[in-house]
């Protein structure tokens, strides 16, 4: 089976939220989503790993094999997990490139964006800036090495 | 006292819906709801006299100067205070604190001297202290609390020495809750000769509350949470600390002569007023203190507690909730935490049911880490809260429980 892009991911995602209309179940959907994400080794679950939302914890732990960048994370609260496993969905496995292009249009589109705000300090955004970051930070670490390379 | 649905007209914003569901309005710990007549008094400023205060010769500054000082004396008279000499209009409770903290600080504290704070403060009474610690060389002392949430009354006394300057405690925990027997506490300090300043962010709102009988030295509120504008809040000061203490922050009004040498500066309370005060926030907090006096404060107080046990009983009686500040004496606000659920996760669930409260360390870390957990939910009532929703809060934290628990 050919691996889905990204957008094919997040209208995934976009489809799957528009079968509920009461946000109750769109909360169950996260809070199900949060329960399956795999947990963390809890050796990452330290302050290098932490992003300070105000009001739930979330550690993100990045690996890059050179191609792709594979993210793990938790956190303390649940519905903030269900978010971070749609981020996860999304953004895990895939090139820096493809993490820093990446315009992530599902947050809007499910509702995600008005309903956990960033004013509510859940971390929603500062959740995708680290991702878009570390992604920076392999590119520049693979331009580094090329760069090396070449001389 | 008007009945329950003549309170509640009272109240515009109470009427709206949110999420197509009635507004449950639990969060008013943080800041209440403004009755009509407050809004239609803030309006009337700005409508039919508005001039700025105490500088012009012209009939708006008049007017707008007299209402000001009308509601100065209002608050005086609200805190039965002696004189409106020692009343200070200020931003807010953070706003009065941070100015005595820093006059205070200028003013009496020597390196080495200490502070006694309890560990039931709000960040807006330890921060401004811990500033002035930092610039002086002096130190902190915190009064220790009990497994309810109170403070242990005997090891308040052994913090005093010779060392003490200045006891600095909340009237009520924001967090939990406790009422502090500050009468008790002042009258201990001045055994000790050391003035007191109370935070009274959570008292003023929920009975009577009175500078004769207090004797307090400072009294720092917010009009915010008692029915009025944001933006305007209190300092009450005796007039003997209000002379000798250097004013806060410099500029217009508050001097009587300036040169580029020497400025010499105006009589209380203006000393502690520069620039131009939030006077349509003060003419409206006069107004709210009205509306409060009308409704009574006894009465104020008589139901807020009613709502208080009826809330603490129903709360108690749900599997797996957990009440933090189980004082017999406090204000009616609940903190609590669900069992295996992040506060977080019930506070976005309430939220999406319309019940509004407040998650996190609500501004009081110490007090969270003297509990050993990382926050909590809060809800705090107050007198247009009713039983009903009370009820639907109930149901609401079964429905959280059903939904992260299976």
């Amino acid at each position: 089976m050919k691996a889905m892009t990204i957008d094919e991911v997040q209208n995934n995602i976009i489809e799957e939220f528009s079968l509920f209309e009461d946000w109750m179940d769109k909360y169950n959907v996260l809070i199900d989503m949060g329960k399956e994400l795999p947990l963390i080794d809890p050796k990452f679950k330290v302050k290098d790993y932490l992003i300070e939302g105000c009001q739930s914890k979330v550690w993100l732990y990045p690996e890059y094999d050179g191609r792709v960048i594979t993210f793990k994370a938790d956190s303390d609260a649940i519905i903030t997990r269900g978010i971070v496993a749609l981020l996860i969905k999304v953004l895990s496995g895939r090139s820096p490139d493809e993490i820093i292009k990446t315009e992530l249009y599902f947050i809007d589109r499910i509702g995600l964006r008005q309903n956990l705000s960033p004013t509510r300090s859940n971390g929603l955004l500062s959740m995708v800036r680290q991702m878009k970051l570390y992604a920076m930070a392999y590119k520049a670490q693979v331009a580094g090495h090329r760069a090396q390379g070449d001389r | 006292m008007k009945n329950i649905s003549e309170i509640r007209a009272d109240f515009p914003l109470l009427q709206r819906r949110v999420y197509d569901k009635p507004l449950i309005y639990f969060d008013n710990g943080a800041t209440t709801q403004k009755p009509l007549c407050v809004l239609d008094k803030v309006r009337e400023v700005y409508t039919t006299y508005n001039g700025n205060v105490h500088r012009g010769v012209h009939a708006m500054s008049d007017l707008t100067s007299e209402a000001f000082e009308n509601a100065r004396e209002k608050v005086r008279s609200f805190i039965n205070a002696g004189k409106r000499e020692e009343i200070v209009f200020t931003s807010g409770t953070t706003g009065s604190i941070n100015s005595i903290s820093f006059s205070f600080g200028e003013r009496y504290i020597k390196p080495g001297d200490e502070i006694i704070l309890s560990n039931l403060e709000h960040h807006a009474n330890i921060i401004p202290w811990q500033m002035m610690c930092n610039r002086k060389g002096a130190f902190l002392k915190i009064i220790p609390v009990n497994d309810n949430g109170e403070i242990i009354f005997e090891e308040y006394l052994k913090l005093f020495s010779k060392k003490t300057r200045i006891v600095a405690i909340t009237q009520a925990s924001n967090a939990l809750g406790t009422v502090l027997p500050i009468k008790e506490m002042i009258n201990a300090a001045h055994s000790e000769d050391v003035p007191v300043l109370i935070d009274g962010a959570q008292g003023i709102q929920h009975g009577i509350v009175d500078m004769k009988l207090l004797d307090c030295d400072f009294y720092a509120f917010s009009g915010h949470k008692i029915y009025g504008p944001t933006g305007i809040g209190i300092l009450y000061g005796k007039e003997k600390w209000l002379s000798e203490l250097p004013p806060y922050q410099g500029g217009g009004d508050m001097v009587d002569r300036v040169t580029f040498e020497k400025t010499t500066y105006n009589e209380l309370p203006f000393k502690f007023e520069a620039g131009t005060m939030n006077y349509a926030g003060a003419i409206g907090l006069g107004m709210a203190l009205d509306y409060v006096s009308d409704m009574g404060r006894e009465e104020i107080a008589e139901r807020e507690k009613m709502l208080l046990d009826y809330a603490t009983h129903l709360l108690s009686s749900i599997g797996g909730v957990r009440i933090f500040g189980r004082s017999a004496n406090k204000i009616s606000t609940i903190s609590f935490l669900l069992e295996g659920i992040h506060q977080y996760d019930t506070g976005m669930i309430l939220d999406k049911l319309g019940i509004a409260v407040r998650t996190g360390t609500h501004c009081a870390q110490p007090v969270m880490d003297r509990f050993g957990i990382e926050g909590t939910v809060r809800v705090s009532m107050c007198f247009y809260n009713t039983t009903e929703e009370i009820d639907t809060l109930g149901t609401g934290i079964e429905k959280v429980i059903s939904m992260f628990s299976k």
